[in-house]
Protein backbone atom coordinates (compact mmCIF):
# COMPACT_ATOMS: atom_id res chain seq x y z
CA UNK A 1 0.00 0.00 0.00
CA UNK A 2 2.50 2.60 1.14
CA UNK A 3 4.85 1.41 -1.56
CA UNK A 4 2.21 2.00 -4.19
CA UNK A 5 1.37 5.40 -2.82
CA UNK A 6 5.01 6.37 -2.78
CA UNK A 7 5.50 5.28 -6.37
CA UNK A 8 2.40 7.19 -7.40
CA UNK A 9 3.74 10.26 -5.69
CA UNK A 10 7.05 9.87 -7.46
CA UNK A 11 5.27 9.64 -10.80
CA UNK A 12 3.21 12.68 -9.96
CA UNK A 13 6.32 14.63 -9.14
CA UNK A 14 8.09 13.52 -12.32
CA UNK A 15 5.12 14.60 -14.43
CA UNK A 16 4.96 17.96 -12.70
CA UNK A 17 8.66 18.55 -13.27
CA UNK A 18 8.37 17.61 -16.93
CA UNK A 19 5.44 19.94 -17.50
CA UNK A 20 7.22 22.73 -15.73
CA UNK A 21 10.38 22.20 -17.77
CA UNK A 22 8.36 22.38 -20.97
CA UNK A 23 6.76 25.60 -19.81
CA UNK A 24 10.11 27.09 -18.91
CA UNK A 25 11.55 26.03 -22.23
CA UNK A 26 8.81 27.87 -24.09
CA UNK A 27 9.31 31.00 -22.03
CA UNK A 28 13.06 30.79 -22.56
CA UNK A 29 12.59 30.38 -26.30
CA UNK A 30 10.33 33.41 -26.53
CA UNK A 31 12.81 35.49 -24.57
CA UNK A 32 15.74 34.32 -26.68
CA UNK A 33 13.95 35.09 -29.93
CA UNK A 34 12.91 38.50 -28.69
CA UNK A 35 16.44 39.24 -27.51
CA UNK A 36 17.87 38.10 -30.81
CA UNK A 37 15.53 40.43 -32.68
CA UNK A 38 16.31 43.33 -30.36
CA UNK A 39 20.08 42.85 -30.62
CA UNK A 40 20.13 42.52 -34.40
CA UNK A 41 17.29 44.95 -35.08
CA UNK A 42 18.88 47.73 -33.08
CA UNK A 43 22.10 47.47 -35.13
CA UNK A 44 20.69 49.81 -37.75
CA UNK A 45 20.44 52.55 -35.16
CA UNK A 46 23.47 51.77 -32.99
CA UNK A 47 26.05 50.36 -35.37
CA UNK A 48 25.11 52.31 -38.49
CA UNK A 49 23.83 55.45 -36.71
CA UNK A 50 20.52 55.80 -38.52
CA UNK A 51 17.70 57.54 -36.69
CA UNK A 52 14.51 55.71 -35.82
CA UNK A 53 12.74 58.60 -37.47
CA UNK A 54 14.49 57.92 -40.79
CA UNK A 55 13.64 54.24 -40.58
CA UNK A 56 9.95 54.83 -39.86
CA UNK A 57 9.17 57.91 -41.92
CA UNK A 58 11.50 58.01 -44.91
CA UNK A 59 10.95 56.10 -48.11
CA UNK A 60 14.55 56.28 -49.33
CA UNK A 61 15.73 52.72 -49.35
CA UNK A 62 19.27 52.06 -50.47
CA UNK A 63 21.20 50.23 -47.77
CA UNK A 64 24.75 49.13 -48.38
CA UNK A 65 25.42 45.42 -48.48
CA UNK A 66 29.08 45.47 -47.49
CA UNK A 67 29.60 44.53 -43.85
CA UNK A 68 31.00 47.38 -41.83
CA UNK A 69 30.34 49.96 -44.52
CA UNK A 70 27.36 52.18 -43.78
CA UNK A 71 26.14 55.37 -45.38
CA UNK A 72 23.18 53.93 -47.25
CA UNK A 73 19.54 54.78 -46.79
CA UNK A 74 17.20 52.71 -44.67
CA UNK A 75 13.78 54.41 -44.96
CA UNK A 76 11.27 51.57 -44.68
CA UNK A 77 8.15 53.68 -45.04
CA UNK A 78 6.99 52.01 -48.24
CA UNK A 79 7.05 48.61 -46.61
CA UNK A 80 5.34 49.92 -43.50
CA UNK A 81 2.61 51.59 -45.53
CA UNK A 82 2.22 48.42 -47.58
CA UNK A 83 1.69 46.41 -44.40
CA UNK A 84 -0.76 48.89 -42.93
CA UNK A 85 -2.65 49.29 -46.18
CA UNK A 86 -3.10 45.57 -46.85
CA UNK A 87 -4.00 44.76 -43.25
CA UNK A 88 -6.52 47.59 -43.01
CA UNK A 89 -8.13 46.47 -46.24
CA UNK A 90 -8.20 42.89 -45.00
CA UNK A 91 -9.98 43.93 -41.81
CA UNK A 92 -12.41 46.09 -43.74
CA UNK A 93 -13.38 43.09 -45.82
CA UNK A 94 -13.16 40.38 -43.17
CA UNK A 95 -14.95 41.99 -40.22
CA UNK A 96 -18.42 42.37 -41.77
CA UNK A 97 -18.34 38.91 -43.33
CA UNK A 98 -17.06 37.32 -40.13
CA UNK A 99 -19.68 39.03 -38.01
CA UNK A 100 -22.40 37.87 -40.36
CA UNK A 101 -21.06 34.33 -40.26
CA UNK A 102 -20.83 34.44 -36.46
CA UNK A 103 -24.43 35.62 -36.17
CA UNK A 104 -25.48 32.88 -38.55
CA UNK A 105 -23.61 30.27 -36.51
CA UNK A 106 -24.84 31.36 -33.12
CA UNK A 107 -28.29 32.74 -33.78
CA UNK A 108 -29.81 32.02 -37.15
CA UNK A 109 -29.07 28.40 -37.73
CA UNK A 110 -26.95 26.79 -35.02
CA UNK A 111 -27.69 23.29 -36.31
CA UNK A 112 -26.81 23.85 -39.94
CA UNK A 113 -23.91 26.01 -38.78
CA UNK A 114 -22.51 23.30 -36.54
CA UNK A 115 -22.88 20.67 -39.26
CA UNK A 116 -21.47 22.54 -42.24
CA UNK A 117 -20.16 26.02 -41.56
CA UNK A 118 -18.09 25.16 -38.49
CA UNK A 119 -16.20 22.28 -40.19
CA UNK A 120 -15.68 24.46 -43.25
CA UNK A 121 -14.15 27.16 -41.06
CA UNK A 122 -11.89 24.65 -39.38
CA UNK A 123 -10.66 23.44 -42.77
CA UNK A 124 -9.94 27.04 -43.74
CA UNK A 125 -7.67 27.37 -40.71
CA UNK A 126 -5.73 24.28 -41.71
CA UNK A 127 -4.99 25.29 -45.29
CA UNK A 128 -1.30 26.25 -45.68
CA UNK A 129 -0.72 29.83 -46.70
CA UNK A 130 1.06 28.85 -49.91
CA UNK A 131 -2.27 27.46 -51.11
CA UNK A 132 -4.00 30.73 -50.41
CA UNK A 133 -1.25 32.54 -52.27
CA UNK A 134 -1.44 30.16 -55.16
CA UNK A 135 -5.21 30.42 -55.50
CA UNK A 136 -4.85 34.18 -55.19
CA UNK A 137 -2.27 34.18 -57.97
CA UNK A 138 -4.13 31.94 -60.39
CA UNK A 139 -7.73 33.03 -59.76
CA UNK A 140 -7.90 36.36 -57.97
CA UNK A 141 -5.06 38.24 -59.67
CA UNK A 142 -6.25 37.52 -63.24
CA UNK A 143 -9.79 38.33 -62.18
CA UNK A 144 -8.75 41.72 -60.83
CA UNK A 145 -6.73 42.38 -63.96
CA UNK A 146 -9.69 41.62 -66.20
CA UNK A 147 -12.42 43.19 -64.14
CA UNK A 148 -10.72 46.42 -63.12
CA UNK A 149 -8.01 46.70 -65.81
CA UNK A 150 -5.42 46.89 -63.05
CA UNK A 151 -1.82 47.68 -63.96
CA UNK A 152 0.75 44.97 -63.25
CA UNK A 153 -1.71 42.28 -64.29
CA UNK A 154 -3.75 42.42 -61.13
CA UNK A 155 -0.95 42.03 -58.59
CA UNK A 156 -2.14 44.61 -56.12
CA UNK A 157 -3.01 45.79 -52.64
CA UNK A 158 -6.55 44.62 -53.38
CA UNK A 159 -5.42 41.08 -54.13
CA UNK A 160 -3.34 40.99 -50.95
CA UNK A 161 -6.18 42.45 -48.90
CA UNK A 162 -8.65 39.87 -50.15
CA UNK A 163 -6.29 36.94 -49.60
CA UNK A 164 -5.52 38.16 -46.09
CA UNK A 165 -9.20 38.72 -45.38
CA UNK A 166 -10.02 35.14 -46.28
CA UNK A 167 -7.18 33.91 -44.10
CA UNK A 168 -8.27 35.83 -41.00
CA UNK A 169 -12.02 35.35 -41.35
CA UNK A 170 -12.08 32.00 -39.51
CA UNK A 171 -10.39 33.52 -36.45
CA UNK A 172 -12.73 36.48 -36.22
CA UNK A 173 -15.78 34.33 -36.93
CA UNK A 174 -14.95 31.69 -34.34
CA UNK A 175 -14.21 34.14 -31.56
CA UNK A 176 -17.25 36.29 -32.31
CA UNK A 177 -19.55 33.27 -32.45
CA UNK A 178 -18.18 32.00 -29.14
CA UNK A 179 -18.77 35.39 -27.56
CA UNK A 180 -22.33 35.54 -28.87
CA UNK A 181 -23.07 32.01 -27.73
CA UNK A 182 -21.80 32.62 -24.23
CA UNK A 183 -24.20 35.49 -23.54
CA UNK A 184 -26.91 34.45 -21.11
CA UNK A 185 -30.24 34.11 -22.94
CA UNK A 186 -31.99 36.49 -20.59
CA UNK A 187 -30.55 39.57 -22.30
CA UNK A 188 -31.90 38.50 -25.65
CA UNK A 189 -35.20 37.54 -24.00
CA UNK A 190 -35.39 41.01 -22.46
CA UNK A 191 -35.21 42.58 -25.91
CA UNK A 192 -37.59 40.14 -27.56
CA UNK A 193 -39.99 40.48 -24.63
CA UNK A 194 -40.34 44.13 -25.43
CA UNK A 195 -41.31 43.49 -28.98
CA UNK A 196 -37.90 43.72 -30.61
CA UNK A 197 -37.54 41.63 -33.75
CA UNK A 198 -34.85 38.99 -33.90
CA UNK A 199 -32.60 41.32 -35.91
CA UNK A 200 -33.14 44.22 -33.57
CA UNK A 201 -32.24 42.02 -30.61
CA UNK A 202 -29.11 40.86 -32.41
CA UNK A 203 -27.72 44.19 -33.46
CA UNK A 204 -28.88 46.38 -30.61
CA UNK A 205 -28.27 44.05 -27.68
CA UNK A 206 -26.41 40.86 -28.45
CA UNK A 207 -23.58 42.08 -30.69
CA UNK A 208 -22.80 45.08 -28.45
CA UNK A 209 -22.74 42.79 -25.42
CA UNK A 210 -20.39 40.39 -27.19
CA UNK A 211 -18.06 43.16 -28.29
CA UNK A 212 -15.06 42.21 -26.19
CA UNK A 213 -15.01 38.78 -27.84
CA UNK A 214 -15.45 40.32 -31.26
CA UNK A 215 -12.63 42.79 -30.63
CA UNK A 216 -10.35 40.01 -29.41
CA UNK A 217 -11.08 38.11 -32.64
CA UNK A 218 -10.37 41.18 -34.75
CA UNK A 219 -7.03 41.83 -33.02
CA UNK A 220 -5.98 38.19 -33.28
CA UNK A 221 -6.92 38.31 -36.95
CA UNK A 222 -4.95 41.51 -37.36
CA UNK A 223 -1.84 40.02 -35.80
CA UNK A 224 -2.12 37.07 -38.14
CA UNK A 225 -2.46 39.44 -41.09
CA UNK A 226 0.55 41.46 -39.92
CA UNK A 227 2.74 38.40 -39.86
CA UNK A 228 1.50 36.63 -42.96
CA UNK A 229 4.27 36.44 -45.51
CA UNK A 230 4.05 33.91 -48.29
CA UNK A 231 0.47 34.40 -49.43
CA UNK A 232 0.92 38.17 -49.50
CA UNK A 233 4.28 37.96 -51.23
CA UNK A 234 2.70 35.95 -54.01
CA UNK A 235 0.02 38.50 -54.90
CA UNK A 236 1.22 41.93 -53.79
CA UNK A 237 3.42 42.54 -56.80
CA UNK A 238 6.58 43.23 -54.76
CA UNK A 239 7.11 46.69 -56.16
CA UNK A 240 8.99 49.21 -54.04
CA UNK A 241 6.67 52.15 -54.55
CA UNK A 242 3.77 53.68 -52.70
CA UNK A 243 0.59 52.24 -54.19
CA UNK A 244 -1.45 54.89 -56.01
CA UNK A 245 -4.63 53.02 -55.16
CA UNK A 246 -5.84 49.59 -54.20
CA UNK A 247 -5.34 48.31 -57.74
CA UNK A 248 -1.61 49.10 -57.67
CA UNK A 249 1.19 46.82 -56.53
CA UNK A 250 3.46 47.62 -53.62
CA UNK A 251 5.48 45.67 -51.08
CA UNK A 252 5.21 45.06 -47.36
CA UNK A 253 7.47 44.29 -44.41
CA UNK A 254 7.15 40.51 -44.38
CA UNK A 255 7.48 39.99 -48.12
CA UNK A 256 10.53 42.28 -48.27
CA UNK A 257 12.22 40.48 -45.39
CA UNK A 258 11.54 37.07 -46.90
CA UNK A 259 12.73 38.07 -50.34
CA UNK A 260 15.91 39.90 -49.35
CA UNK A 261 17.15 38.26 -46.18
CA UNK A 262 18.96 35.43 -47.96
CA UNK A 263 20.70 37.79 -50.35
CA UNK A 264 22.31 40.10 -47.84
CA UNK A 265 25.70 39.77 -46.20
CA UNK A 266 25.59 39.01 -42.50
CA UNK A 267 25.94 42.15 -40.41
CA UNK A 268 25.74 44.55 -43.34
CA UNK A 269 23.61 47.66 -43.20
CA UNK A 270 21.10 46.02 -45.53
CA UNK A 271 20.97 42.90 -43.39
CA UNK A 272 20.46 44.83 -40.18
CA UNK A 273 17.78 47.05 -41.72
CA UNK A 274 15.81 43.89 -42.47
CA UNK A 275 16.28 42.82 -38.86
CA UNK A 276 14.92 46.18 -37.79
CA UNK A 277 11.84 45.53 -39.91
CA UNK A 278 11.41 42.17 -38.19
CA UNK A 279 11.76 43.87 -34.82
CA UNK A 280 9.07 46.34 -35.87
CA UNK A 281 6.75 43.43 -36.67
CA UNK A 282 7.44 41.93 -33.27
CA UNK A 283 6.60 45.22 -31.60
CA UNK A 284 3.38 45.50 -33.60
CA UNK A 285 2.28 42.05 -32.59
CA UNK A 286 3.17 42.73 -28.95
CA UNK A 287 0.94 45.79 -29.15
CA UNK A 288 -1.84 43.56 -30.48
CA UNK A 289 -1.42 41.15 -27.60
CA UNK A 290 -1.45 43.98 -25.09
CA UNK A 291 -4.66 45.28 -26.65
CA UNK A 292 -6.26 41.85 -26.33
CA UNK A 293 -5.36 41.69 -22.66
CA UNK A 294 -6.79 45.16 -22.14
CA UNK A 295 -10.11 44.23 -23.77
CA UNK A 296 -10.33 41.00 -21.84
CA UNK A 297 -9.65 42.80 -18.60
CA UNK A 298 -12.45 45.23 -19.33
CA UNK A 299 -14.83 42.39 -20.14
CA UNK A 300 -17.88 42.40 -17.91
CA UNK A 301 -19.71 39.44 -16.48
CA UNK A 302 -23.43 39.43 -17.11
CA UNK B 1 -64.54 41.27 -5.72
CA UNK B 2 -64.52 43.92 -8.39
CA UNK B 3 -66.54 43.73 -11.56
CA UNK B 4 -63.67 44.73 -13.79
CA UNK B 5 -64.01 43.26 -17.24
CA UNK B 6 -61.86 40.32 -18.19
CA UNK B 7 -58.59 41.37 -19.72
CA UNK B 8 -57.06 37.95 -20.31
CA UNK B 9 -59.06 34.81 -20.97
CA UNK B 10 -57.40 31.40 -21.16
CA UNK B 11 -59.76 28.86 -22.59
CA UNK B 12 -59.18 25.09 -22.65
CA UNK B 13 -55.52 25.58 -23.22
CA UNK B 14 -53.04 22.71 -23.47
CA UNK B 15 -49.33 23.19 -23.97
CA UNK B 16 -46.79 20.63 -25.09
CA UNK B 17 -43.01 20.72 -25.11
CA UNK B 18 -42.50 18.03 -27.73
CA UNK B 19 -44.27 15.01 -26.29
CA UNK B 20 -44.38 16.37 -22.77
CA UNK B 21 -47.62 18.05 -21.78
CA UNK B 22 -46.68 20.92 -19.50
CA UNK B 23 -50.15 22.47 -19.17
CA UNK B 24 -53.44 20.62 -19.12
CA UNK B 25 -56.80 22.17 -19.93
CA UNK B 26 -56.21 25.56 -18.34
CA UNK B 27 -59.26 27.83 -17.95
CA UNK B 28 -58.68 31.22 -16.41
CA UNK B 29 -60.12 34.74 -16.59
CA UNK B 30 -58.00 37.60 -15.34
CA UNK B 31 -59.76 40.92 -14.81
CA UNK B 32 -58.40 44.30 -15.76
CA UNK B 33 -56.54 46.39 -13.15
CA UNK B 34 -56.01 43.50 -10.83
CA UNK B 35 -53.01 41.51 -9.75
CA UNK B 36 -53.28 37.80 -10.39
CA UNK B 37 -50.75 35.55 -8.68
CA UNK B 38 -49.67 32.13 -9.91
CA UNK B 39 -48.44 29.84 -7.17
CA UNK B 40 -47.48 26.18 -7.06
CA UNK B 41 -44.52 23.88 -6.62
CA UNK B 42 -41.50 24.03 -8.89
CA UNK B 43 -42.08 22.64 -12.36
CA UNK B 44 -45.87 22.87 -12.26
CA UNK B 45 -46.01 25.16 -15.27
CA UNK B 46 -46.38 28.67 -13.86
CA UNK B 47 -43.66 30.23 -16.00
CA UNK B 48 -44.86 28.26 -18.98
CA UNK B 49 -48.34 29.72 -18.70
CA UNK B 50 -46.96 33.21 -18.11
CA UNK B 51 -44.77 32.98 -21.19
CA UNK B 52 -47.68 31.89 -23.33
CA UNK B 53 -49.43 35.16 -22.53
CA UNK B 54 -46.96 37.14 -24.64
CA UNK B 55 -45.94 34.26 -26.86
CA UNK B 56 -42.38 34.00 -25.58
CA UNK B 57 -42.99 30.27 -25.94
CA UNK B 58 -42.81 30.73 -29.69
CA UNK B 59 -39.04 30.82 -29.19
CA UNK B 60 -38.98 27.32 -27.73
CA UNK B 61 -38.54 24.73 -30.41
CA UNK B 62 -41.20 22.03 -30.31
CA UNK B 63 -43.62 24.01 -28.18
CA UNK B 64 -47.22 23.54 -29.26
CA UNK B 65 -50.38 25.12 -27.92
CA UNK B 66 -54.00 24.13 -28.38
CA UNK B 67 -57.04 25.93 -27.05
CA UNK B 68 -57.31 29.68 -26.90
CA UNK B 69 -55.83 32.69 -25.16
CA UNK B 70 -57.63 35.98 -25.63
CA UNK B 71 -56.51 39.45 -24.67
CA UNK B 72 -59.18 42.11 -25.00
CA UNK B 73 -61.26 39.53 -26.82
CA UNK B 74 -58.60 38.96 -29.48
CA UNK B 75 -57.10 35.50 -29.92
CA UNK B 76 -53.38 36.15 -29.53
CA UNK B 77 -52.37 32.98 -31.34
CA UNK B 78 -54.34 34.02 -34.40
CA UNK B 79 -52.26 34.16 -37.59
CA UNK B 80 -53.06 37.83 -38.08
CA UNK B 81 -51.51 38.86 -34.78
CA UNK B 82 -48.20 40.72 -34.97
CA UNK B 83 -46.11 39.10 -32.24
CA UNK B 84 -43.92 42.17 -31.79
CA UNK B 85 -46.95 44.36 -31.25
CA UNK B 86 -48.35 41.79 -28.84
CA UNK B 87 -45.16 41.79 -26.79
CA UNK B 88 -45.24 45.56 -26.75
CA UNK B 89 -48.73 45.39 -25.29
CA UNK B 90 -47.85 42.59 -22.87
CA UNK B 91 -44.62 43.51 -21.09
CA UNK B 92 -42.47 41.08 -19.19
CA UNK B 93 -40.18 41.30 -16.17
CA UNK B 94 -37.89 38.36 -15.59
CA UNK B 95 -36.68 36.54 -12.52
CA UNK B 96 -33.06 37.62 -12.95
CA UNK B 97 -32.75 41.35 -13.54
CA UNK B 98 -31.58 41.63 -17.13
CA UNK B 99 -30.63 45.20 -17.90
CA UNK B 100 -28.77 45.68 -21.16
CA UNK B 101 -25.13 46.68 -21.13
CA UNK B 102 -25.88 50.34 -21.75
CA UNK B 103 -26.76 53.43 -19.77
CA UNK B 104 -29.85 53.60 -17.59
CA UNK B 105 -31.30 56.10 -20.03
CA UNK B 106 -30.67 53.89 -23.04
CA UNK B 107 -32.16 50.89 -21.26
CA UNK B 108 -35.41 52.68 -20.63
CA UNK B 109 -35.44 54.31 -24.05
CA UNK B 110 -34.71 50.97 -25.71
CA UNK B 111 -38.30 49.90 -26.27
CA UNK B 112 -39.59 53.23 -27.58
CA UNK B 113 -36.58 53.42 -29.91
CA UNK B 114 -37.10 50.01 -31.46
CA UNK B 115 -40.72 50.90 -31.93
CA UNK B 116 -39.71 53.96 -33.90
CA UNK B 117 -39.56 56.93 -31.52
CA UNK B 118 -36.47 59.02 -32.29
CA UNK B 119 -37.33 62.48 -31.06
CA UNK B 120 -35.00 63.34 -28.22
CA UNK B 121 -37.42 65.34 -26.11
CA UNK B 122 -40.14 62.72 -26.52
CA UNK B 123 -37.65 60.10 -25.35
CA UNK B 124 -36.57 62.26 -22.40
CA UNK B 125 -40.17 62.51 -21.37
CA UNK B 126 -40.82 58.78 -21.68
CA UNK B 127 -37.67 57.94 -19.72
CA UNK B 128 -38.63 60.27 -16.90
CA UNK B 129 -42.23 59.06 -16.80
CA UNK B 130 -41.21 55.40 -16.82
CA UNK B 131 -38.55 55.83 -14.16
CA UNK B 132 -41.05 57.72 -12.01
CA UNK B 133 -43.53 54.93 -12.64
CA UNK B 134 -40.99 52.44 -11.40
CA UNK B 135 -40.28 54.57 -8.34
CA UNK B 136 -36.70 55.10 -9.35
CA UNK B 137 -36.53 58.60 -10.74
CA UNK B 138 -35.27 60.36 -7.63
CA UNK B 139 -32.59 57.74 -7.09
CA UNK B 140 -31.14 57.83 -10.58
CA UNK B 141 -32.05 61.15 -12.16
CA UNK B 142 -28.51 62.45 -11.69
CA UNK B 143 -26.83 59.41 -13.19
CA UNK B 144 -28.91 58.45 -16.17
CA UNK B 145 -25.69 58.05 -18.16
CA UNK B 146 -24.35 55.38 -15.84
CA UNK B 147 -24.26 51.82 -17.03
CA UNK B 148 -27.30 49.93 -15.79
CA UNK B 149 -25.31 46.74 -15.22
CA UNK B 150 -23.38 48.46 -12.45
CA UNK B 151 -26.24 49.42 -10.08
CA UNK B 152 -27.69 47.30 -7.25
CA UNK B 153 -29.85 44.26 -7.97
CA UNK B 154 -33.02 45.93 -6.71
CA UNK B 155 -32.35 49.00 -8.83
CA UNK B 156 -31.60 46.80 -11.83
CA UNK B 157 -34.95 45.10 -11.45
CA UNK B 158 -36.73 48.43 -11.20
CA UNK B 159 -34.85 49.62 -14.29
CA UNK B 160 -36.22 46.53 -16.01
CA UNK B 161 -39.71 47.42 -14.85
CA UNK B 162 -39.24 50.98 -16.08
CA UNK B 163 -37.98 49.59 -19.36
CA UNK B 164 -41.11 47.48 -19.66
CA UNK B 165 -43.34 50.44 -18.79
CA UNK B 166 -41.67 52.64 -21.40
CA UNK B 167 -43.45 50.95 -24.30
CA UNK B 168 -46.78 51.59 -22.60
CA UNK B 169 -48.01 48.05 -22.23
CA UNK B 170 -51.36 47.37 -20.64
CA UNK B 171 -50.38 44.04 -19.15
CA UNK B 172 -47.28 43.36 -17.09
CA UNK B 173 -46.08 39.80 -16.61
CA UNK B 174 -43.65 39.24 -13.76
CA UNK B 175 -41.92 35.92 -13.25
CA UNK B 176 -40.68 35.78 -9.66
CA UNK B 177 -39.47 39.37 -9.94
CA UNK B 178 -38.20 39.54 -6.37
CA UNK B 179 -36.66 36.14 -5.86
CA UNK B 180 -33.17 37.47 -6.54
CA UNK B 181 -33.61 40.52 -4.32
CA UNK B 182 -33.16 41.50 -0.68
CA UNK B 183 -36.19 42.24 1.58
CA UNK B 184 -36.04 46.01 1.15
CA UNK B 185 -35.90 45.88 -2.65
CA UNK B 186 -38.61 43.25 -2.53
CA UNK B 187 -40.98 45.43 -0.62
CA UNK B 188 -40.23 48.35 -2.93
CA UNK B 189 -41.24 46.21 -5.88
CA UNK B 190 -44.35 44.96 -4.12
CA UNK B 191 -45.45 48.51 -3.37
CA UNK B 192 -44.73 49.39 -6.94
CA UNK B 193 -46.86 46.52 -8.24
CA UNK B 194 -49.79 47.68 -6.15
CA UNK B 195 -49.48 51.21 -7.50
CA UNK B 196 -49.13 50.00 -11.05
CA UNK B 197 -52.34 48.01 -11.03
CA UNK B 198 -54.27 51.29 -11.23
CA UNK B 199 -53.15 51.49 -14.81
CA UNK B 200 -52.04 48.01 -15.73
CA UNK B 201 -53.18 44.44 -15.43
CA UNK B 202 -50.54 42.43 -13.64
CA UNK B 203 -49.81 38.73 -13.55
CA UNK B 204 -47.12 37.63 -11.14
CA UNK B 205 -45.52 34.27 -10.50
CA UNK B 206 -44.29 33.82 -6.95
CA UNK B 207 -42.97 31.16 -4.63
CA UNK B 208 -43.57 33.43 -1.70
CA UNK B 209 -47.03 32.84 -0.26
CA UNK B 210 -46.91 35.99 1.87
CA UNK B 211 -46.16 37.95 -1.23
CA UNK B 212 -49.22 36.57 -2.99
CA UNK B 213 -51.35 37.44 0.05
CA UNK B 214 -49.89 40.91 0.33
CA UNK B 215 -50.31 42.08 -3.20
CA UNK B 216 -52.59 39.92 -5.32
CA UNK B 217 -56.33 40.15 -5.82
CA UNK B 218 -56.66 36.65 -7.17
CA UNK B 219 -54.54 33.59 -6.89
CA UNK B 220 -54.30 30.51 -9.08
CA UNK B 221 -52.75 27.37 -7.68
CA UNK B 222 -51.08 25.00 -10.12
CA UNK B 223 -50.00 21.45 -9.62
CA UNK B 224 -48.35 19.17 -12.21
CA UNK B 225 -49.54 21.20 -15.17
CA UNK B 226 -53.11 21.58 -13.98
CA UNK B 227 -54.80 24.55 -12.47
CA UNK B 228 -56.16 23.13 -9.25
CA UNK B 229 -57.87 26.17 -7.82
CA UNK B 230 -58.46 29.79 -8.73
CA UNK B 231 -60.15 32.23 -6.40
CA UNK B 232 -59.91 35.68 -4.86
CA UNK B 233 -56.71 35.62 -2.85
CA UNK B 234 -58.21 36.05 0.62
CA UNK B 235 -60.68 33.27 -0.08
CA UNK B 236 -58.12 30.89 -1.47
CA UNK B 237 -55.83 31.32 1.50
CA UNK B 238 -58.60 31.36 4.15
CA UNK B 239 -60.77 28.57 2.84
CA UNK B 240 -59.01 26.52 0.17
CA UNK B 241 -61.51 24.19 -1.45
CA UNK B 242 -59.04 21.63 -2.72
CA UNK B 243 -57.01 19.55 -0.26
CA UNK B 244 -53.94 19.92 -2.51
CA UNK B 245 -54.18 23.69 -2.27
CA UNK B 246 -54.47 23.49 1.46
CA UNK B 247 -51.46 21.22 1.73
CA UNK B 248 -49.42 23.61 -0.38
CA UNK B 249 -50.35 26.87 1.30
CA UNK B 250 -49.88 25.43 4.75
CA UNK B 251 -46.42 24.48 3.68
CA UNK B 252 -46.76 20.73 3.86
CA UNK B 253 -45.20 20.23 0.46
CA UNK B 254 -43.60 22.19 -2.32
N1 LIG C 1 -38.11 24.73 -22.97
C1 LIG C 1 -38.61 23.63 -22.39
N2 LIG C 1 -38.52 22.44 -23.02
C2 LIG C 1 -39.01 21.32 -22.44
N3 LIG C 1 -39.60 21.29 -21.25
C3 LIG C 1 -39.72 22.43 -20.57
C4 LIG C 1 -39.23 23.67 -21.11
N4 LIG C 1 -39.48 24.65 -20.22
C5 LIG C 1 -40.11 24.05 -19.18
N5 LIG C 1 -40.26 22.74 -19.39
C6 LIG C 1 -40.91 21.79 -18.48
O1 LIG C 1 -42.26 22.18 -18.29
C7 LIG C 1 -42.63 22.07 -16.94
C8 LIG C 1 -43.08 23.39 -16.39
O2 LIG C 1 -41.98 24.26 -16.33
P1 LIG C 1 -42.08 25.75 -15.81
O3 LIG C 1 -40.78 26.40 -16.02
O4 LIG C 1 -43.27 26.40 -16.40
O5 LIG C 1 -42.33 25.51 -14.25
P2 LIG C 1 -42.49 26.56 -13.10
O6 LIG C 1 -43.79 26.28 -12.45
O7 LIG C 1 -42.27 27.94 -13.59
O8 LIG C 1 -41.33 26.13 -12.12
P3 LIG C 1 -40.40 27.06 -11.21
O9 LIG C 1 -41.21 27.41 -10.03
O10 LIG C 1 -39.25 26.16 -10.84
O11 LIG C 1 -39.97 28.23 -12.01
C9 LIG C 1 -41.43 21.50 -16.20
O12 LIG C 1 -41.62 20.10 -16.06
C10 LIG C 1 -40.28 21.79 -17.11
O13 LIG C 1 -39.29 20.79 -17.01
MG1 LIG D 1 -40.72 29.40 -13.28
Amino acid sequence: MTNKAASRQRKEKACKTLVMLCGLLIIALVIVIALFLVVNGSGTFIQYHHSVFEFLFSSDWDPSDTPGVGGGKVGALIYIVGTIYTCALALLIAVPFSLAAAIFLSEISPKFGARFLQPAIEIFVGIPSVVYGWVGMTVLVPFIAKKFHAPMGGYSVLAAGIVLAIMIMPTITTLSADALRSLPPRCKMGALGMGATRWQAIYTVQVPMAKSGVITGVILGLSRALGETLAVAMVIGKTRAFPKGILYPTNNLTAAIAADMGNTANGSEYNLALWSMALLLLILSLICIALIHLTLKKKKEY
Amino acid sequence: MSDNKDKIVVDHMDLFYGDFQALKDINLRMPEHEITAFIGPSGCGKSTLLKSLNRMNDLVEGCKITGKIEIDGQDIYDKKVDVNQLRKQVGMVFQQPNPFDMSIYDNVAYGPRIHGIKNRSALDEIVERSLRGAGLWDEVKDRLKRNAVGVSGGQQQRICIARALAVEPDILLMDEPTSALDPISTSAIEDLAMELKENYTIVIVTHNMQQAVRISDRTAFFYLGEMVEYAPTDELFATPKNPKTEEYITGRFG
